[in-house]
């Protein structure tokens, strides 16, 4: 605007400056004319001072307008620093997604959720699967029926309770013949702070005898528990109860443990009495060999007194009472080139049962109830090896067998008790598994499994784990 | 240590059990007494900076080496058998170590060691983590949900642990005071100058763009300005796919990166067919100390990290 002011004001004199200078006449006396020209260029010297003053401050007040600009911009490099660096701050915590969380929720503990689903196709009917030549064990441990079976669901919570305690709870989602059922698998209490290496844990809780008795289904090596667990723990020793553990202070792995519990599942049996009714204690002790080897190996022993425990064998419902031994051996060993498992990997792990059972056995205990002395001296055992041939993929295979050894049935024979009839079981399995992360598994296993007598089963398998949530680590 | 076996004696004789007798048998028959403290690393370059602090007053273990995939680990029972004997766990977290560690420190039995006592010191407590996600979701693959834990190719990073590590040893064995603070004040400086000349003889690396096996060299690359193009991974611990691998060669093409970045313990096969492909040199950097036969010690691993880095401008 100051602009257009003065431009006009330019034009307007130097308009004027002529018309005076023509309009002017000629025989005007010169005194007159000096006068007005003298008026002019006094008036045009004020003029161009004022137009410079103006000038001068319309300069001015230019230079102040880029440096408010300049004062401006600088203003907003500093905001955005700002803004950059509260940013900065803001993402800066160490875990801000997870340990942000205030108020309720800031406390939840660690949920997974495991699933696994199993495609099955098998030569022989599943519901009417058993181990010739052993006393059933009761538990779970037929195949999964044929054809796509939705298998367990596991769903996992643990956390501290507090400085002194840690709990762990793994719930089971199954279904039984189309009802969901809900397994309390485990709902354990450890302690965090026993001095001296001392780890006691109460509730329920898988017991530490063997190798695989404390492994979930998920972290097995094959789809389905090896024939000794079914035979004999029918098919894994679960307490209610407590445990103790003592951690050596050794140069090498040394630990011993000792638990007691209700004793009312296999081998055990239901009891309605005060105390214990099943206690196990064993010794796990390991190291490395070099950088790229590692065992463990340990032995383990299970005392129960079972009263009435009860099995059908051809319709009939029969009863042991007596005394239950179990003696467990296991070793593993776990190989990877300079203790690196990206590429490739080799586990091979066994474990040897033996079992002593002595007491009175009843045939028919609703109808005839015959009862005699009877003294079993069972063994068996599985050998596996796992091998990673690249990244993500296993192959696997895995030997099974059972003695039928000793059974003495005293007056009673096994024309009365078929199942107990000398017969020794054998299972072959080779597996391959996929693991696109540590979180997925997909497994195709091939087994042939002569757990029935004379009946061999040709089963494959299909299999995938899935696991999602938090996922803690994996024992040895 | 007589105390403490009669201790564990009169609470053993509770079980009257098979194992309790055995246990009392060996009892007796533990470690000889020690004055050092004993130090667990998880992994090379904390053991090396508690050496470098500790000296002679702690006797150090680290449970893994510079060949091994720090997130694959295992729960091994020597692993166990030394965390039962350790007065201080110095491990990395923010999640690093959550595959194997937190097993090994229940299972230990010691309650000296557990997260939230004076023996446990994770050295991500005192650092600004890097590239903390702002979404966490499985399908972006191995992701830690506290940001990247490879702290350790940064100096700067280095010396703020060995202040936390110093405060710590100092705490569990107040005795030794005067050898950490001297120790550790001789490290800083011996740090310092070493981190000067790190700097200036780094210069040529600044503005340089690079392709990495894994995002393990974000500290690295912060603290020398080299510009990361990155990742052969095409998601944290997803291994390379020639799907993958194709395309950033093709951007390879349009921003060209002077070399490839991978840690002593990846897999060859990925990051040399690119190299190959992209005719740019592939950089074994030892990632921690032991990763190669000159990274002794943690001096050694930035002067190693840093003669091969300047090799491969030439």
């Amino acid at each position: 605007m100051k602009h257009l002011h003065l431009g006009a004001l330019c034009a307007a004199l130097a308009g004027v400056w002529p018309t005076f200078a023509l309009g002017a006449p000629a025989e005007a006396a010169d005194s007159s004319l000096k006068q007005l020209r003298e008026q002019v260029r006094e008036l045009r010297e004020s003029y161009e001072q004022r137009i410079q003053a103006l000038e001068k401050r319309l300069a001015e007040a230019e230079g102040r307008a880029t440096q408010a600009q300049a004062v401006a911009r600088q203003a907003d490099v500093r905001v955005e620093a700002v803004a950059q660096s509260v940013a900065r701050v803001e993402t800066r915590p160490a875990a801000p997604v997870v340990g942000a969380k205030s108020g309720e929720g800031a406390f939840n503990p660690a949920i997974s959720l495991i699933l696994d689903s199993k495609f099955t196709r098998f030569q022989r009917d599943p519901s009417q699967y058993r181990i010739d030549g052993f006393i059933p064990s009761g538990g779970e441990v037929g195949p999964p029926k044929k054809g796509f079976s939705l298998g367990e669901s596991e769903l996992a919570i643990s956390a501290n309770v507090d400085h002194l305690f840690r709990a762990d709870a793994r719930f089971a989602l199954a279904e039984d013949d189309g009802a969901g059922v809900v397994e309390v698998e485990e709902a354990s209490i450890q302690t965090l702070a026993l001095p001296e290496g001392l780890k006691l844990k109460a509730g329920r809780f898988l017991s530490g005898i063997g190798y695989l008795n404390q492994q979930h289904p998920h972290e097995w090596d094959f789809a389905d528990a090896p024939l000794v667990y079914k035979a004999f723990l029918g098919p894994r020793l679960q307490n209610d109860g407590a445990q103790l553990r003592w951690v050596a202070p050794t140069p090498f792995f040394l630990e011993f443990g000792t638990e007691v519990a209700s004793g009312e599942s296999y081998p055990g049996a239901e009891r309605g009495k005060n105390g214990a009714g099943l206690w196990t204690a064993f010794v796990h002790t390991g190291g490395d060999v070099g950088e790229s080897g590692a065992w463990q190996a340990g032995l383990s022993h299970v005392h129960a007194n079972p009263r009435e425990r009860q099995f059908e064998d051809n319709g009939l419902t029969n009863a042991f009472s007596g005394r239950s031994q179990l003696w467990v051996a296991d070793f593993v060993y776990k190989w990877a080139p300079q203790g690196n498992s990206r590429d490739t990997s080799f586990k091979l792990q066994g474990e040897y049962f033996q079992r002593r059972e002595k007491g009175d056995l009843t045939h028919d205990l609703e109808g005839a109830a015959l009862t005699s002395a009877s003294r079993f001296r069972q063994s068996g055992g599985y050998l596996q090896a796992v091998y990673q041939f690249m990244p993500r993929w296993r192959v696997g295979v895995r030997g099974d067998w059972l003695n039928a050894g000793t059974v003495d049935l005293g007056s009673l024979s096994s024309a009365e008790l078929p199942i107990l009839g000398a017969y020794s079981p054998r299972r072959q399995s080779a597996m391959l598994d996929w693991s696109p992360s540590e979180f997925s598994r997909v497994r195709l296993q091939l087994s042939r499994d002569k757990s029935r007598a004379d009946e061999a089963d040709n089963q494959v398998w299909l299999q995938y784990i899935m696991s999602l949530g938090a996922h803690g680590a994996h024992k040895f | 240590m007589f105390k403490n076996s009669m201790r564990s004696m009169r609470s053993m004789r509770l079980l009257q059990s098979l194992g309790a007798l055995v246990a009392l048998l060996l009892g007796g028959w533990s470690l000889p007494a020690l004055a050092a403290l004993h130090v667990f690393a998880s992994v090379p370059e904390w053991g090396a900076l508690a050496r470098e602090v500790g000296g002679e007053r702690v006797n150090v273990f680290v449970a893994t080496t510079a060949m091994q995939d720090p997130h694959r680990i295992e729960a091994k029972p020597s692993l166990i058998a030394r965390a039962r004997g350790s007065q201080l766990v110095l491990a990395t977290g923010a999640d690093l170590e959550i595959g194997w560690l937190p097993l090994v420190l229940r299972e230990s039995g010691n309650g000296a060691i557990q997260p939230g006592q004076p023996g446990y010191l994770e050295a991500t407590s005192v650092l600004r983590l890097l590239e903390v996600p702002t979404r966490l979701d499985r399908a972006d693959g191995d992701v830690h949900p506290g940001g990247n834990p490879h702290v350790q190719l940064d100096p700067r990073n280095i010396l703020k642990v060995a202040d936390a590590l110093g405060e710590r040893l100092i705490r569990l064995d107040p005795a030794g005071e005067a050898v950490y603070k001297a120790r550790l004040a001789d490290f800083t400086a011996r740090w310092k100058a070493a981190m000067q000349r790190w700097e200036k003889e780094a210069a040529p690396l600044r503005g340089v763009g690079v392709w990495v096996q894994h995002r393990s060299f974000i500290y690295l690359d912060e603290w020398l300005g080299i510009r990361e193009l990155g990742a052969l991974e095409p998601k944290p611990g997803v291994e390379p796919g020639s799907a993958h691998l194709a395309g950033l060669l093709e951007r390879q093409k349009a921003s060209p990166g002077r070399m490839i970045l991978r840690p002593a313990y990846a897999s060859p096969k990925s990051s040399d067919w690119m190299g190959e492909k992209a005719g740019i040199p592939v950089v074994v950097l030892p990632f921690t100390v032991g990763g190669s036969p000159e990274a002794k010690d943690l001096f050694g691993l930035f002067d190693d990290s840093l003669r091969r880095l300047l090799a491969a401008l030439k």
